[in-house]
């Protein structure tokens, strides 16, 4: 009698369950650097995520107050968002130039917006082949990065330097563009859309991804604008906002390009299949502006005309630019009378970006979590300056 | 006494053949993966495209530490690489190389296959439980979960073969095929048993735990699998273990589908020494297919998995199988 | 709409609120406001149907260097299109401003990180911790100050610098 009476209470009685909380730790294959997510699980369904940033701060915005001219700064910007180091030192250094007041020749425009360009085409494909990579698909990943190899040997040629550039500098470029840089471009427009193609037909429309990616991480486009997000991660929620077209600088008005927004064409609009697919597509409409834009490349020379230790008036100038990412916005205050700057904040799109995970995260699974996180596509550089 | 020899002999071929067969296949992986992704892999070691780097793996993966996790189970830790591996091989005991040599004839071969290849799952989930570690558990559970669904796939789709061979007997079941290509299995009748060769094919990916069912075995996403903790010799059982199992399903499907030992061009080319060959290269075929797979798909989540075995996979080998039974009666 | 529409029409309602409005500033014209209405005059900004400011670009934290920390915030409007500039200014000895968590969540990550880097404590934020510095970086020592030290020792460890 007593046994029946304990089996039927501990069937029927309250069996306390309860949340785990796992660690997503540091150090771990799929988080795109330095990222601690704490995660808490009931099962395998995830209840909450917080994101503990600050494993790779360096300090940067105290450093760039300790420079001696505004020029020091841009190696320093390079290494915040060190896979697209280009739009950052682009963004910093159209701040400065518009503190100062300073017009940049026609060339200097043309180049930078080619250089600008390519980095975009580079760092989406690290991003597409690095999010295959995170879903188990290990061939795009090297795939992808055998057409960046081609861009990176492009600025190899023009600069020295493969990831981190220091090339766009305050009133110009610091060199000019050498003579077969001209050739390497032509064969990359040439063979970049083939590779795409192959690229697209072993991930974008297999099935298995589509199954792994699709109704997963949906934001939708009001909570996305209150959060702040920018780039492939708003324009795949369905908002038409480019800040190349809303916002023209350099000479970004004078080329025909088209915005590419997710449509929810395999799945809910934002989910994190459209944000995969808009930089897919952002993809075809670089090419499209880097080739109007060596068509229209005039003669001129790329020096500054500049001092090295300018001092700009007094004032503050907050400029952004699209970065692969999304908006990186700079952030300069200068006082006036010494050279170097007063305050320089970076406004990362990574930054703001993260910190809409634990709001699309709700309810999936640890799996989709990985999903998830590579779709916004983050890079630890920016986010912890 | 010669019968002990006679024993010792059967057991000890089919090891050896696992043995050499892991090196090559070792190597084709790779080569292959790194042809995949349009780079060129193994190079150096031993001049001609790093022949003798699965050697050189070898000799480095037996000169590690074992580390034993502090809190972790001993008995099991040890005895869950052994497991696994012990049941993997002992399924090869039923595979007919050739038509003279099997190492047991059981008039239960494919029973007795089935049912021992189930022994995996019990080394599997020691291995997790033994190893201490929240997530290898969750690793180890997962995979048992999978393999366990998976199996009614499979054994369904084996016995669509059994009823057309009308024999569990995995010798006679290949002296069936014989007399060349259109006799094999798979060609009887159409289309049902190409549908079960590819049911099958399928459930025996995720019995193996190759892409794109390796949740538990890839750099999954939390964890790092059930052989996370294990270092040296342990984790090259595992490793052992998991070729043997690959070209055990290839084997199983070559035997039930394809012909076995049979030559596709009936006399021509045929004989126990060809056997072998073709019993073989068959093998090899499955398996090098699987790992082009693996290469090329992304990875299915758990709950996916699921789905693709219960939902889809096992209602159509049960409709395979009833039209299978009903053709072979009627006929 | 200008900046000087945009001021008019905070005018009209928050007047007493308003430190200084600088139309001819360098670069963009700025608005300075109280640090107590902050929030009243954010949550206006973003309801208001003519402004519509619901994008909040960037908030950040400055030290002045002469005994005041400020909070610059940047704001666009996705529907208009038009920008402006929001500053409050407090002393340093009591560093207390209004939190717009509530009107823009962006803004969430923002102060925290405006508090970890200069000490400025946001009234009505959720979770204010730091963000960037680790969690056990000594309470009272805000890096991005000007009046910074480096500490000596940090966990026992001799800092080199």
């Amino acid at each position: 009698m007593a046994t029946f009476e304990i089996t039927t209470r501990s069937i029927k009685g309250d069996l306390k369950t309860d949340t785990m909380i796992l660690n997503m730790g540091p150090q771990h294959p799929s988080t795109h650097g330095v990222l601690r997510l704490e995660l808490v699980v009931d099962g395998e369904i995830i209840v909450d995520v917080i994101p503990h940033l600050g494993y790779l701060h360096r300090c940067f915005e105290k450093h760039a107050e300790q420079m001696t001219n505004y020029q020091q700064v841009i190696p320093y910007v390079d290494r915040m968002d060190y896979v697209a180091a280009m739009g950052n030192e682009l963004a910093y250094v159209l701040a400065v130039e518009k503190l100062m007041g300073i017009e940049v020749p026609e060339r200097v425009q043309y180049i930078r917006v080619i250089m600008a360009e390519l980095q975009r085409i580079a760092s989406h494909l690290l991003a597409i082949g690095t999010y295959g990579l995170d879903l188990g698909a290990f061939t795009p990943f090297l795939w992808c990065f055998r057409e960046r190899e081609k861009i990176l040997d492009m600025f190899e040629i023009t600069c020295g330097a493969r990831l981190l550039y220091n090339y766009i500098w305050i009133g110009g470029l610091s060199h000019d563009l050498p003579s077969d840089f001209g050739k390497k471009l032509k064969d990359f427009l040439k063979t970049f859309p083939k590779a795409l193609k192959e690229i697209n037909d072993l991930l974008t429309y297999n099935k298995i991804f589509i199954d792994r990616t699709a109704n997963i991480g949906v934001l939708p486009a009001d909570v996305a604008i209150n959060y702040g997000c920018s780039g492939p991660m708003l324009r795949g929620s369905g908002v038409k906002f480019d800040l190349r077209k809303n916002e023209p600088y350099l000479v970004y008005d004078r080329f025909e390009f088209d915005i590419p927004v997710g449509e929810g064409k395999m799945g809910t609009v934002g989910d994190c299949w459209d944000r995969y697919y808009v930089r897919v597509r952002e993809m075809e409409e670089s090419l499209k502006i880097i080739e109007q834009a060596w068509e229209q490349l005039p003669a001129g020379d790329v020096h500054a005309a500049i001092p090295k230790k300018a001092r700009p008036p007094q004032g503050e100038v907050y400029f952004r630019t699209e970065n692969p990412r999304g908006e990186l916005g700079f952030y300069i205050i200068s006082d006036g009378h010494s050279s170097s700057p007063f305050r320089v904040k970076a406004r990362a799109p990574s930054f703001v970006n993260l910190s809409v995970l634990p709001e699309i995260s709700k309810g999936y699974m640890i799996a989709d979590l990985v999903a998830i996180l590579g779709s916004v596509d983050i890079v630890l550089g920016e986010v912890d300056r | 006494m010669t019968e002990l020899l006679n024993m010792l002999i059967a057991s000890v071929i089919p090891l050896l053949f696992i043995l050499v067969y892991a090196i090559v296949i070792l190597w084709t992986e790779i080569k292959v993966a790194s042809h995949v992704q349009d780079r060129l892999g193994y190079m150096y070691t031993g001049g001609f495209h790093g022949w003798a780097q699965p050697i050189a793996d070898l000799l480095k993966l037996l000169s590690k530490e074992h580390i034993t996790p502090a809190n972790s189970d001993k008995i099991l830790f040890i005895l869950a690489p052994v497991i696994v591996f012990a049941a993997s091989y002992a399924a090869y005991a039923a595979l007919p190389f050739t038509s003279t040599f099997i190492a047991a004839n059981l008039n239960v071969g494919v029973f007795y296959i089935i049912a021992i290849t189930s022994f995996v799952v019990i080394g599997i989930l020691m291995a997790g439980w033994s190893s201490n570690n929240k997530y290898s558990l969750l690793g180890a559970m997962r995979s048992v979960a999978q393999i366990v669904s998976y199996e009614i796939p499979t054994a369904l789709s084996i016995l669509t073969v059994v009823i057309v061979a009308g024999t569990l007997n995995l010798q006679e079941v290949c002296e069936a095929q014989k007399g060349g290509l259109f006799n094999w299995n798979i060609f009887k009748y159409p289309p049902f048993m190409f549908i079960a060769f590819l049911i099958y094919f399928v459930a025996s990916l995720a019995e193996v735990n190759r892409t794109p069912f390796d949740i538990p075995e890839a750099e999954s996403e939390l964890v790092a699998g059930y052989h996370t903790e294990y270092t040296g010799m342990k984790f090259a059982m595992f490793y052992l273990a998991e070729y043997a199992n690959m070209f055990l399903v290839s084997g199983i499907a070559a035997i039930l589908f394809f012909g076995g030992w049979n030559s596709p061009f009936g006399e021509f080319m045929s004989g126990p020494a060809w056997g072998v060959f073709w019993f073989v290269s068959k093998g090899l075929l499955f398996v090098f297919l699987q790992i082009m797979l693996r290469w090329t798909l992304p990875r299915l989540r758990v709950d996916q998995l699921m789905y693709v075995s219960w939902k889809v996979l096992t209602p159509i080998s049960f409709a395979n199988i009833m039209i299978v039974g009903l053709w072979a009666i009627l006929k | 709409m200008t900046a000087n529409e945009i001021y008019e029409k905070i005018k009209t309602k928050f007047e007493d609120a308003i430190i200084e409005f600088k139309p001819d500033a360098v670069v963009e014209p700025y608005l300075e406001v109280k640090p107590d209405k902050i929030k009243e005059i954010c949550e206006f900004l973003r309801d208001e149907p003519d402004l519509g400011f619901d994008y909040l670009m960037c908030l950040s934290g400055v030290d002045y260097a002469n005994g005041t920390l400020g909070v610059v915030y940047h704001l666009y409007s996705m529907k208009h299109g038009h920008r402006f500039v929001l500053k409050v200014k407090v002393p340093i000895e009591n560093p207390v401003v209004q939190s717009v968590e509530s009107v823009w969540k962006s803004a969430n990550w923002h102060e925290r990180e405006a508090y970890d880097m200069f000490g400025i404590i946001f009234e009505g934020h959720p979770d204010l911790r730091r963000i960037l510095m680790p969690y056990d970086w000594p309470e009272g020592s805000y890096p991005l100050r000007k009046d910074f030290q480096v500490p000596e020792f940090y966990n026992g460890m001799k800092v080199p610098y």
